[in-house]
């Protein structure tokens, strides 16, 4: 299982990477932590012709908050976010579930997670958190840079909008406002398997205790992680209750369009949909003091 | 391509093939057979090595090229002159092997965890090890092993 042969270019620096990029075009790909592209090269299911390594490029690792947004270059491996002190400040819960459970703890030291969003599996568990977190994306290329809602970012399944020649620099998470939180939950049947189904929310209060806006995201739902806009119009002005996240789940298990295979059914699937959705809604509610034991 | 790699202090250059990968250019180009491949899918981490002293990585998982410039340290290179390593002796001690496959990557995942988290309750220990697989199935005795190399590792500090 040794993937097929390529040229290899260690860039030392972002210029040298996109000097590279334009000069092969589509048979180039660019190597980060390389968790998921190099078992992938193995597998003969990605075969380019020329790996462009960024590893070495300094100015690429980096997680920084600025202008109200958690800012990660390329380089930024999630072992690194894990550690950092944004995360333990407690002041991105989001964030920190998802750190927890990326594959596992050595994947963690190597993998980045701007490559994670790149890499877009469909049961990745970034491009989910990033959308519920209204994450975007700076994309640079020969036309110049551009910031990529997560909304827009995702294609299709390994598919994103950075086109050849260019690359993706940084991901950007907002700083949760005053009186939000998030959560992210996943089912996997051991650690490192791909998750069976996953769910992100975030949730915002308003100053009266309804909850003024809501995001609803779904992992290994669909070909590519999506927003449960049924889900989030569901909570959008309604009391925390058993009701409303009721609401929400049934507006989940509705939008998920799981695959059956190895890890359940489509109805199971569906279902853990629902319940993921549920249980990350009241988890996040919790984080904003909201005692969910008692809400009927 | 030509790469230069210090592995366990010794500066090795060789020609490698760019797709040739770390756990295969460690076991077959250097030799050093202590780096066992188990699953060669990144699941099992029987392959794990550190990087630069402080970060486990899978072998099977990065290309030898990717290693250029950098510091590999195997489980050959873990004891200094006739002295066992702390987490080999705890290992030793408290039978934290059994067939030995997994140890490797087990004590090589440990070093690097206990790096960041030198006083870890048991809780931390086996979420830190849970991307190493052991197929003799002996977690507590692996367990009890990082714990006491914790507090082996903790001594010196202490002292001084």
């Amino acid at each position: 299982m040794f993937p097929a042969a390529f040229e290899y270019v260690a860039a030392r620096a972002t210029d040298e990477a996109f000097a590279a990029l334009a000069e092969h075009g589509s048979d180039a790909r660019v190597l980060a932590g390389g968790q998921s592209l190099i078992p992938a090269m193995r597998f003969r299911l990605a075969r380019p012709s020329v790996l462009v390594d960024i590893n070495r490029i300094a100015e690429l690792d980096y997680i920084d908050e600025r202008d109200g947004e958690l800012r990660l270059g390329a380089c930024a491996r999630d072992h690194a976010l894990e550690t950092s002190s944004f995360l333990r400040s407690g002041r991105y819960p989001l964030l920190a579930d998802v750190c927890a459970v990326v594959a596992d703890p050595v994947v963690r030291q190597m993998g980045t997670v701007v490559g994670s969003l790149c890499h877009n599996d469909p049961a990745g568990d970034w491009t989910v958190a990033a959308l519920a977190a209204r994450a975007s994306v700076v994309v640079r290329g020969s036309g110049g840079t551009r910031v990529v809602p997560m909304d827009d970012f995702l294609v299709d399944s390994y598919t994103t909008v950075v086109d050849e020649g260019e690359m993706a620099l940084e991901v950007r998470f907002p700083t949760p406002p005053a009186r939000t939180a998030g959560a992210y939950l996943k089912i996997e049947r051991k650690v490192g398997d791909y998750a069976t189904a996953s769910a992100a929310v975030r949730v915002t209060l308003g100053e009266d205790g309804t909850i003024a806006t809501a995001s609803v995201a779904l992992g290994a739902a669909g070909p590519k992680a999506f927003r449960v806009t049924g889900a989030e119009q569901a909570l959008a002005g309604a009391r925390p209750s058993a009701a409303a996240l009721a609401a929400a789940a049934d507006a989940a298990r509705s939008a998920a369009d799981p695959m059956a295979d190895t890890r359940g059914t489509v109805a199971f699937k569906k279902q853990m949909s629902a319940v993921l959705v549920e249980r990350a809604l009241r988890k996040a509610l919790e984080r904003l003091g909201q005692k969910m034991e008692n809400v009927a | 391509m030509k790469i230069s790699v210090t592995v366990n202090g010794t500066p090795y250059e060789r020609d490698v093939e760019p797709r040739t990968l770390l756990a295969y250019f460690l076991r077959e180009t250097l030799g050093l057979t202590g780096t066992h491949v188990g699953c060669d899918t990144s699941s099992c981490g029987c392959c794990v090595v550190l990087l630069d002293g402080d970060r486990a990585v899978k072998s099977c998982t990065m290309f030898a090229v990717m290693a250029d410039g950098h510091a590999i340290t195997t489980i050959e290179g873990l004891k200094s002159g006739g002295t066992l390593h702390p987490m080999q002796q705890a290992f030793s001690d408290q039978h934290g092997l059994q067939c030995g496959y997994c140890t490797p990557g087990m004590m090589a995942t440990a070093i690097a965890f206990l790096k960041h988290n030198p006083n870890p309750t048991e809780a931390e220990i086996r979420d830190g090890l849970s991307g190493n697989l052991c197929r003799c199935t002996g977690y507590n005795n692996i367990v009890k092993a990082v714990q006491q190399a914790a507090a082996a590792m903790a001594e010196p500090a202490a002292a001084s």
